[in-house]
């Protein structure tokens, strides 16, 4: 920081950022601000969430699903352009090979013994305003020249924004929202081509830790999933802070059995309300109790997984339902713009 | 640049202590810096010894000397000597001529360009040639044609190597001398070829580094300098070059330097430090250039685990790639711009800035704008809302992810916090504004915050907050700030009553600002205005309660009432220090605190800020009955009856002994408990609590003979003689009060 003297600045001269709090129609950091107040007053978040339901293809989800996805939220990108995904792979190439050799400069288009590939997603949106989601991945060049022989994928990363609605309308057109990445792959691997992606969009990517509360809200709304056969029971992971080492609770139910719970709780149709989801859990906590004299809910949830997917609180998450792919990504991306905003 | 400039000053008087550090520095540098040194200390014994002959030619022949310098530079342009040099006594008589000249004054640009000639034409030997380009120091500036003449007597091929290399140092050195770069820009491709020599390398590397423009890197330069690098390996100077390369063209090339940067260039200029510091001086005395300005590139930042371990602020990098691929779909303003887009790299000062305004290439990550001042210039003025936009999601996230309590794990990494939320708010303090970023992170982070880390920057955050309507920050500041100001010890009070202050400061400002600035608001001025004033009344009001509170948990707290006040003082100015139509009086929980307090200094005040809040309410009155139009920002009559009462109140609590005729009512039985007989009539400035001590102390010091101290006969002349003395005592605010308040020919 070069050292500018405060004194000498005269007050008020132009004041551009400060003079939009007046005019008439809202500006994109207007409403940026605005929903951000709106966010921080625990009363007005959402109290109620619908589970939507998408028919997507099979094939494209299939290969999404199954793997354990670590979560970021990432700012808007700043002119990203989905015609450019070519040129992207080449200099996303170029700048991994540099970052892997520091010191060392690559010619842009040169051949390495690894690939870039872009591609989109076009069946992972909620509605049509939504952008389309797109999948980066890096895939090993296998040595022989066989043609039969798959790439190796050495890691796998996805920007996707499903029902982000709220967050498409505080930006204007220079910018790309695509609020939810989810990577697979090493970390040292994510963190370079999130640098790249940071370098080049100006956005800023956060690890999207996931708190008990909204563990709760993933338990309800995954347990009252209808299902044609359950591929897993329902499990929950409570964790008791003692030392010298932390003491984890695991508590599995069986699928039919959570869902008869929550069909129980359960009266507003079609949607899921904060009261039932407190009252979910509560009832779990004092059949807990009653057998075994634990308050759980003196405990920290930290993970909860279903036969729709699983999630753990250091933003980890694994989709197993293809039926409800959509619904799991719509609620992971309000996470995501609740962070950013 | 700094430090440039303060070598230079201390050039002179410390070429003593030079070899004296420089035996000791030689322990800690390698040895290639060693020979710099060695070298730049020959030079300087060099220039040394020319001045000293000529300080004593001087005295006596000034003229001579001109003389004997046209003579020689006659000599020079003459042409070829057939006797070889080493024979010749007048030429090394001209050398010295030449020498003693350059190294006092420098030599004019035709000089230069004769001796140039000369030197590289190859008609003396390796020694003179040296020797000559080892003086070429211009006086102020060197011709971009002599340039180009000295690099065509490369292509006769009588130059040695040892004076290529020696040209191309002189030419790094002087770069910034040369008139113009045009013509030399175009020899770009011979200068590129040199780099195919191996000892030449490094030298024309870093003249290609100087010159070179986004128009002269290429595809086929950029394999070339590729093949280099497979060929010497990890060269720095191909490093800079390549980088530069990258820089001007994301696409063509990747390179990632390592973490700490490193040196690219040995200093070539040794030779010439001094001598180009002089011509600096020389140059810098016709054209000062604003120093305070100059954006510093060496930020030493810690290293910690995360994605950029560099720092936490992005480096200043103009054009990124994204721009670069979408070129295909040009805007107009693109192609208005396009030809002479000014890099960031390349600004320095306040100037540059203005001439470039209109063609600057932003940075390609926007929170680089913290770390330079001429940015934040730039942004501040600049309309464009996703130039905004990306700051504000930069900063938001930024602080988020650096908060060490918003995690909770943290906390080692406080300083870094702590350091980067101070560049923060020295950016805010510079443009004289606040972040929306840093709102909302009040906003997210307050409900986690123990009141303790980073407690003055937290702080400083909040008198930042943005002009905004009061009742809706409240919920999610104010009220929450309250439970822990509540809860926390005076002092954490009283730093939060100040930050109020300097918040309150911060929005009289940019109303009083923005009043004049109508044209731009589009609402109808009246009720933006209404609602503005209605927004820091509100301010007032709130920390009005807080205060009242807070003083009856203290116990009337001296320390804290001067904080208190302190922030009304602020509040009794507005009408006449922001030219707004507002007047908002302290409660009574606070007026008589002060009133009757036993610290004399805290009534001082309170007589001062009574003083100001008449002179504004008499100012609102004026201004009132001159513009009738604007009744809505009439002082309400409720404000100016208040106001009579606390003057009565302080009138009678001071000056006619008649305190609390009305209003306030105490229990008779308290007073009489007081053992004073006549409490009804004894409040004033002799018998007040705080001042009591002072009536006194004028007694002993005016009448020491007197057996007894009567305090009640402190009346008629002894009365202004006594408030002569407490003015003289500093009770400056009294002073005032009394002057504008009291018919002082009602002594009692």
């Amino acid at each position: 920081m070069d050292s500018y003297d405060t004194s000498a600045s005269t007050p008020g001269q132009s004041t551009s950022l400060k003079l939009k709090y007046y005019t008439a129609t809202a500006t994109p950091l207007q409403k940026q601000l605005e929903s951000a107040r709106k966010h921080t007053l625990p009363v007005l978040t959402p109290h109620r969430r619908k589970i939507p339901q998408e028919n997507i293809d099979p094939e494209e989800a299939a290969f999404l699903l199954h793997k354990q996805w670590t979560l970021y939220s990432v700012t808007p990108l700043y002119k990203f352009s989905y015609t450019n995904l070519k040129e992207y792979s080449r200099l996303l190439s170029a700048f991994i090979a540099a970052e892997k050799q520091k010191g060392l400069a690559v010619e842009v288009g040169e051949d390495f013994n690894f690939k870039v590939i872009f591609s989109t997603l076009l069946g992972i949106k909620g509605t049509q305003r939504d952008p389309v989601a797109f999948l980066v991945q890096i895939l090993s060049k296998s040595q022989l020249p066989s043609e039969n022989r798959d790439d190796k994928v050495l890691w796998t990363g996805w920007f996707c924004c499903v029902f982000g609605d709220s967050l498409l309308e505080s930006v204007s057109e220079d910018f790309t929202c695509l609020p939810l990445f989810l990577a697979n792959g090493a970390e040292s691997n994510t963190a370079i081509i999130g640098t790249w992606f940071q370098k080049t969009f100006d956005c800023s990517f956060s690890p999207l830790a996931i708190s008990a509360f909204n563990l709760s809200w993933m338990a309800a709304m995954w347990t009252a999933c209808k299902m044609d056969h359950y591929v897993a029971s329902v499990e929950f992971l409570w964790s008791v802070p003692c030392s010298p080492q932390s003491l984890d609770i695991s508590y599995a139910i069986h699928p039919e059995d959570a869902k008869a719970l929550w069909d129980s709780v359960h009266k507003t149709p079609g949607e899921v309300t904060q009261e039932e989801v407190d009252l979910f859990m509560d009832c779990l906590y004092s059949h807990f109790h009653r057998h075994f004299k634990i308050h759980l809910s003196a405990t920290r949830l930290i993970r909860v997984s279903t036969s729709v997917a699983s999630a753990h609180t250091d933003g980890k998450v694994k989709i197993l339902c293809h039926k409800y792919l959509i619904g799991v990504l719509t609620y992971l991306t309000e996470l995501a713009i609740f962070q950013i905003e | 640049m700094y430090a440039v400039m303060s070598s230079q000053k201390k050039r002179k008087n410390s070429q003593a202590q030079k070899r004296t550090s420089l035996g000791s520095n030689s322990y800690q540098t390698n040895l290639s810096a060693w020979k710099g040194k060695e070298n730049l200390s020959n030079s300087k014994n060099l220039s040394k010894q020319g001045q000293n002959n000529l300080v004593e030619d001087f005295d006596q022949t000034d003229d001579r000397e001109e003389d004997d310098f046209q003579i020689t530079m006659k000599y020079f342009k003459k042409g070829p000597t057939k006797l070889p040099q080493s024979k010749d006594k007048t030429l090394g008589k001209h050398l010295k001529t030449v020498e003693n000249v350059a190294w006092k004054n420098g030599l004019t640009p035709e000089e230069i360009d004769v001796l140039l000639n000369v030197a590289l034409s190859g008609k003396f030997g390796v020694a003179v040639n040296t020797r000559l380009l080892r003086c070429m120091i211009p006086a102020t500036l060197i011709l971009e044609d002599s340039v180009v003449k000295a690099v065509s007597w490369f292509c006769v091929g009588k130059c040695s190597g040892s004076i290529k290399i020696l040209f191309y140092r002189w030419l790094v050195a002087m770069f910034d001398f040369i008139d113009h770069k045009e013509q030399i820009n175009l020899l770009y491709g011979f200068f590129f070829a040199s780099l195919q020599d191996d000892t030449l390398c490094p030298y024309v590397c870093h003249l290609l580094y100087l010159l070179t423009k986004k128009e002269n890197v290429k595809p086929f330069r950029v394999r070339k300098l590729l093949d280099l690098q497979a060929k010497m390996g990890m060269q720095p100077h191909l490093q800079a070059l390549l980088s530069l390369y990258k820089f001007f063209a994301p696409t063509l090339i990747s390179v990632s330097l390592p973490a700490r940067k490193k040196i690219y260039f040995k200093n070539s200029e040794n030779l010439w430090k001094t001598a180009v510091l002089a011509v600096r001086q020389r140059n810098q005395r016709h054209s000062p250039e604003p120093l305070k300005l100059m954006i510093s590139l060496a930020n030493v930042r810690p290293i910690k685990r995360k994605w950029n371990p560099h720092s936490t602020i992005p480096e200043i990098n103009s054009k990124s790639s994204s721009e670069e691929c979408g070129k295909k779909r040009k805007t107009l303003s693109d192609y208005l711009s396009s030809n002479q887009s000014f890099p960031l790299e390349q600004l320095r000062s306040f100037p540059q800035l203005l001439e470039n305004i209109h063609c600057l290439e932003l940075p390609s990550q926007m929170g680089a704008v913290l770390n330079s001042s001429l940015l934040l210039h730039y942004i501040n003025c600049v309309r464009d809302e996703s130039l905004l936009l990306r700051f504000y999601y930069w900063l938001s996230q930024t602080l988020q992810e650096e908060c060490i309590w918003y995690k909770m794990n943290n906390y080692e990494n406080a300083e870094e916090f702590s350091d980067f939320l101070d560049t923060v708010i020295r950016a805010e303090c510079f443009l004289q504004e606040g972040f929306y970023s840093c709102e909302v992170f009040l906003y997210k982070s307050l409900p986690l915050w123990d009141g303790f880390s980073c407690r003055s920057q937290f702080l400083q955050l909040v008198s930042w907050i943005p002009f905004s309507s009061f009742s809706e920050v409240k919920p999610l500041l104010f009220d929450r700030l309250a439970h822990i100001f509540f809860t926390s010890t005076t002092y954490f009070k009283c730093s939060v009553l100040q930050s109020l202050k300097e918040l309150l400061q911060n929005w009289l400002l940019w109303l009083s600002t923005d009043i004049h600035m109508k044209p731009v608001v589009n609402s109808p001025l009246e009720t933006t205005l209404g609602r503005s004033m209605n927004s820091v009344s509100e301010l007032i009001y709130y920390v009005g309660w807080l205060s009242t509170t807070a003083l009856r948990l203290e116990g009337n707290s001296t320390f804290l009432l001067h904080f208190i006040l302190d922030f009304y003082n602020e509040v009794c100015g507005i009408c006449i220090n922001y030219n707004l139509p507002l007047v908002v009086l302290f409660p009574p929980g606070i007026f008589y605190p002060a009133l009757l307090s036993l610290d004399s200094s805290i009534l001082n005040q309170l007589c001062y800020i009574m003083h100001r809040y008449r002179r504004n309410l008499t100012a609102a009155k004026e201004n009132n009955l001159v513009q009738k139009t604007k009744s809505e920002f009439n002082i309400s009559s409720k404000t100016y009856q208040e106001f009579n009462y606390y003057l009565t109140t302080v009138v009678g609590c001071l000056w006619t002994s008649r305190p609390f005729q009305k209003g306030i009512s105490i229990d008779p039985e308290i007073l009489k408990r007081t053992g004073v007989t006549e409490y009804k009539n004894s409040l004033n400035l002799v018998h007040h609590p705080a001042l009591l001590g002072y009536a006194v102390f004028f007694l002993l010091q005016e009448w020491p003979e007197e057996r007894t101290v009567n305090v009640s006969s402190i009346r008629g002349k002894k009365w202004n003689l006594y408030l002569d003395y407490l003015f003289s005592e500093g009770f400056q605010g009294l002073k005032y009060f009394i002057r504008s308040s009291i018919n002082r020919s009602s002594i009692p």
